[in-house]
């Protein structure tokens, strides 16, 4: 582990403000950013693991616990509240049976709420790994989450 | 290569790709385009073209701005206009490619219309399509045309020409220029770009600083998005020319993760760049150098926010700082910084290439040129659209959105995002320009538009944007961490049915302060919703305080669901998607919701076939 984070941080070696990209990179790679990570961070950036932190914390972007397999983010912006959003949020916890920012048992999925993709013409959406689906409705959800579902999960 | 040279290539490129003997067909695959499912769609393309033995050319290309009618393709035959087609499935592309391009029929009773030089059977230019007749596109020239991966397509329509002249002009004569046009900042604020320019050019250092405000953090907003996912060297040649007219010989862009296609555009088009010169030293064979480096954001609305920005790109928390020191003197590692939206970099060529006087002809008196907005919440046509600025709210509802979904009754639009207000249907007469907006409570802000019908509360609307601020509050100063906290707790009393009389004037006093109070712009303008709502809809305020209702059936503790005796038909669907299990019946037999069971998700209302419309909410019963 701490030799993959080491390679992750060369590149920016000696770049000035270069913490959040490291940051970024890391969780890229290993999905999340663990206390191994870091602390090797803080000794190669010659920072307080309190200041990396600081700053980590301060952003939305950055998880602590390692994700499940798939990642599903239910969008709040405005255009998807005015359409419907909170009953998709609603919905998805229901079908997963967590909170956002939680991780099922299984570790198949992880739910979190997101402020907007872009897509905001056609909300409310919802965004399953890296595939937007558009105009979603309640009963949809589930259709959504069940491709996802690996056969001996869905009973 | 010399310029010329590179731009005699360009053009040839293009031209035979516009007469090409092969027939072509684009692609919008912008977000949007790829949401709706256009990577089926061209695979369908791929497989259909091989079974019939096609050779065709496919070209991906952005936004052309009728989200809602993608996937959208165009398909271009023998050098005539291309023929554009709107929600597109993978079904429906054998018989138009068997139509079209075996038998010659471009089924005009398909086609949205066409674009380019010529007629092709009558079917009309697809900008005289309702969405699209009454918009001005400056900036959005290219999006949907070309290709943005391709530098050359950018080149061939007039692109870095604009950096080519600004390099013959000085500095100064380049912010002359920029001030004839009257361009005031797109991301927000509305500061003319010339002024901050000046005071920048103005400050002797060796090292100064251009960035790019891509973090477009308007929940409900995606003009930033659109345009570098679809023309990313108008926004990088809008870049080139404020860092010769400042002075500047580094570049950021800072642009939200949430975007990753613009980022991979970004990306491309800079790499594209230097292999032209038009990056790195020397630049055109000038004395200009300047380098670009991308910046990715991390999740952080205050982000938005200059000195916030400044922090979060130097590697620090992005809390915003006190002013002055203004970022113009002081502010990436101590040194003069330029912040510009995209929108505002991405309209810098088009202005000197033809002139700030051709630019400032559009428009109204007191804001010049055109604006991006993003259209969309419960009106029909949603999409990203661009009009002169002085357009009337009315023209961009009904004539470009094309009125409201349902046909349900227009209530009131929401601008400028967090930072902005609800302007009343009442008002829909009123010009979009900075001073109209501002005198009616909200601000242009960054360009979200979110259309609101009946069946949106504003108090829920209002306290939903408090939400968001009151999370996105950096904690720094007082009366944004608490003053923002309070306001939502009031807010969230009210929509649960508990307010009282006296939150009223507690939120317009608390307002006031937080207004007053605040260190940066995001306490500033966070009461902004609160108050625009109070002037306008205030009786809606007092039907949840004294009557205990929610006019708009939305507030759930004030609100319930049943099924009607008469209306139901005993399907079960409802029964069946219930996820409390509050619903039971037998089949054939009128249903009942359980009310101590319920927990007011609304899938039943959703789910109960429309020719029965069985579920009623109502609300007003607890008084
Ligand atoms: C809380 C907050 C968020 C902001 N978010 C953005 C943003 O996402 N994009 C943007 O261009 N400007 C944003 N702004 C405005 C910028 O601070 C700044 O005024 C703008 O980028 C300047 O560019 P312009 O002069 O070209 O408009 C925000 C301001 C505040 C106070
Ligand atoms: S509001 Fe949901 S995608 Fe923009």
């Amino acid at each position: 582990m701490k030799n993959t984070i080491k390679d992750i941080i060369k590149p920016y070696q000696g770049e000035k403000g270069s913490l959040i990209p490291i940051l970024q990179a890391v969780q890229e790679k290993t999905g999340f950013i663990s206390e191994d990570a870091v602390s090797t961070i803080a000794l190669s950036l010659n920072m307080s693991e309190h200041e990396i932190y600081g700053v980590a914390t301060f952003y939305t972007q950055f998880r602590y616990t390692k994700p499940g397999d798939h990642m599903v983010k239910v969008c709040l912006g405005t255009a998807c509240h005015v359409r419907g959003g909170e009953q998709l949020l609603n919905r998805t916890e229901n079908i997963l049976n967590i909170k956002p920012g939680q991780t099922t048992p299984d570790s198949a999925f992880s739910l979190e709420r997101v402020a907007c993709m872009g897509c905001c013409a056609l909300a409310p959406v919802i965004v399953v790994d890296d595939k937007i689906y558009p105009n979603v409705t309640s009963p949809k959800v589930e259709k959504i989450i069940s491709k996802y579902s690996s056969p001996d999960e869905k009973e | 290569m010399d310029f010329a040279e590179i731009r005699k290539k360009a053009v040839a490129k293009w031209e035979a790709l516009q007469s090409s003997k092969t027939p072509v067909i684009y692609l919008g695959a912008a977000t949007c385009g790829r949401a709706a499912g256009i990577e089926a769609v061209a695979e369908e393309i791929r497989k259909t073209s091989k079974k019939l033995n096609l050779n065709i050319k496919l070209v991906e290309v952005g936004c052309i701005g009728p989200c809602y009618l993608e996937p959208i393709i165009y398909i271009q035959k023998n050098g005539h206009p291309s023929v554009c087609y709107g929600k597109i499935t993978s079904g429906k592309i054998k018989k138009l490619l068997e139509d079209y391009l075996v038998n010659n029929d471009p089924r005009p009773d398909l086609a949205l219309g066409t674009l380019g030089d010529g007629q092709l059977n009558g079917i009309p230019g697809l900008f005289e399509h309702p969405m699209l007749k009454y918009q001005t596109r400056l900036v959005l020239r290219n999006c949907g045309i070309v290709d943005p991966e391709q530098i050359d397509h950018y080149i061939a329509r007039y692109g870095y020409l604009g950096i080519k002249k600004a390099l013959e002009m000085s500095p100064l004569e380049v912010i002359d220029e920029v001030k004839t046009s009257s361009i005031r900042g797109r991301g927000g604020a509305g500061f003319p770009t010339w002024k901050k320019w000046e005071i920048c050019h103005n400050v002797q250092s060796d090292d100064k600083y251009l960035i790019c405000n891509a973090d477009e953090g308007d929940p409900g907003a995606f003009m930033n998005r659109s345009l570098l996912e679809g023309d990313p060297h108008a926004v990088l040649e809008g870049l080139l020319i404020g860092a010769y007219a400042i002075g500047a010989n580094h570049g950021y862009i800072y642009i939200r993760a949430e975007y990753p296609l613009a980022i991979k555009r970004l990306e491309h088009a800079i790499s594209q760049m230097k292999a032209y010169n038009l990056l790195g030293n020397n630049i055109l064979g000038s004395d200009f150098s300047f380098d670009i480096k991308i910046k990715k954001g991390a999740g952080a609305f205050v982000c938005g926010e200059e000195t916030a920005l400044i922090a979060s790109v130097m590697g620090k928390r992005g809390m915003p700082m006190p002013r002055p020191p203004f970022p113009a003197i002081s502010g990436v590692w101590g040194k003069p910084t330029i912040i510009n939206n995209v929108e505002t970099l991405g309209t810098l060529a088009t202005i000197i290439r033809r002139g700030g006087e051709w630019f400032s002809g559009f428009g109204s008196e007191s804001s010049k040129g055109t604006k991006t907005f993003s259209l969309v919440g419960k009106v029909k046509q949603t999409g990203l659209i661009e009009v002169p600025l002085g357009t009337s709210l009315k023209t961009i509802i009904f004539d470009i959105g094309g009125g409201i979904a349902g046909d349900k009754k227009f209530k009131a639009v929401q601008t400028g995002g967090p930072s902005g207000g609800c302007i009343p249907a009442e008002l829909s007469s009123l010009p979009v320009d900075y001073e109209s907006l501002m005198s009616a409570g909200s601000i242009m802000g960054s360009g979200g538009m979110i259309v609101l019908d009946e069946d949106t509360c504003v108090v829920d609307i209002t306290s939903y944007f408090l939400s968001f601020i009151q999370a996105e509050s950096c904690g720094k100063c007082s009366p944004c961490r608490i003053g923002t906290k309070v306001m939502l707790d009031i807010l969230e009393k009210i929509k649960s049915g508990k307010g009282e009389m006296a939150d009223i004037d507690k939120l317009s006093s608390l307002a006031e302060t937080i207004k007053n109070a605040s260190l940066c712009g995001l306490g500033q303008t966070a009461p902004n919703s609160v108050l625009s709502t109070l002037r306008y809809f205030r009786s809606e305020y007092e039907a949840h305080i004294v009557d205990k209702s929610c006019p708009a059936l939305v507030c759930k503790d004030l609100i319930k669901y049943a099924i009607s005796e008469e209306k139901c038909a005993g399907c079960g669907v409802c029964r069946k998607q219930c996820p409390a299990g509050a619903i039971t019946g037998k089949k054939k037999k009128v249903h009942i919701i359980n009310e101590s069971l319920c927990v007011k998700c609304g899938i039943c209302y959703q789910v109960c076939p429309s020719k029965y419309g069985a579920v009623e909410k109502t609300t007003g019963f607890l008084t």
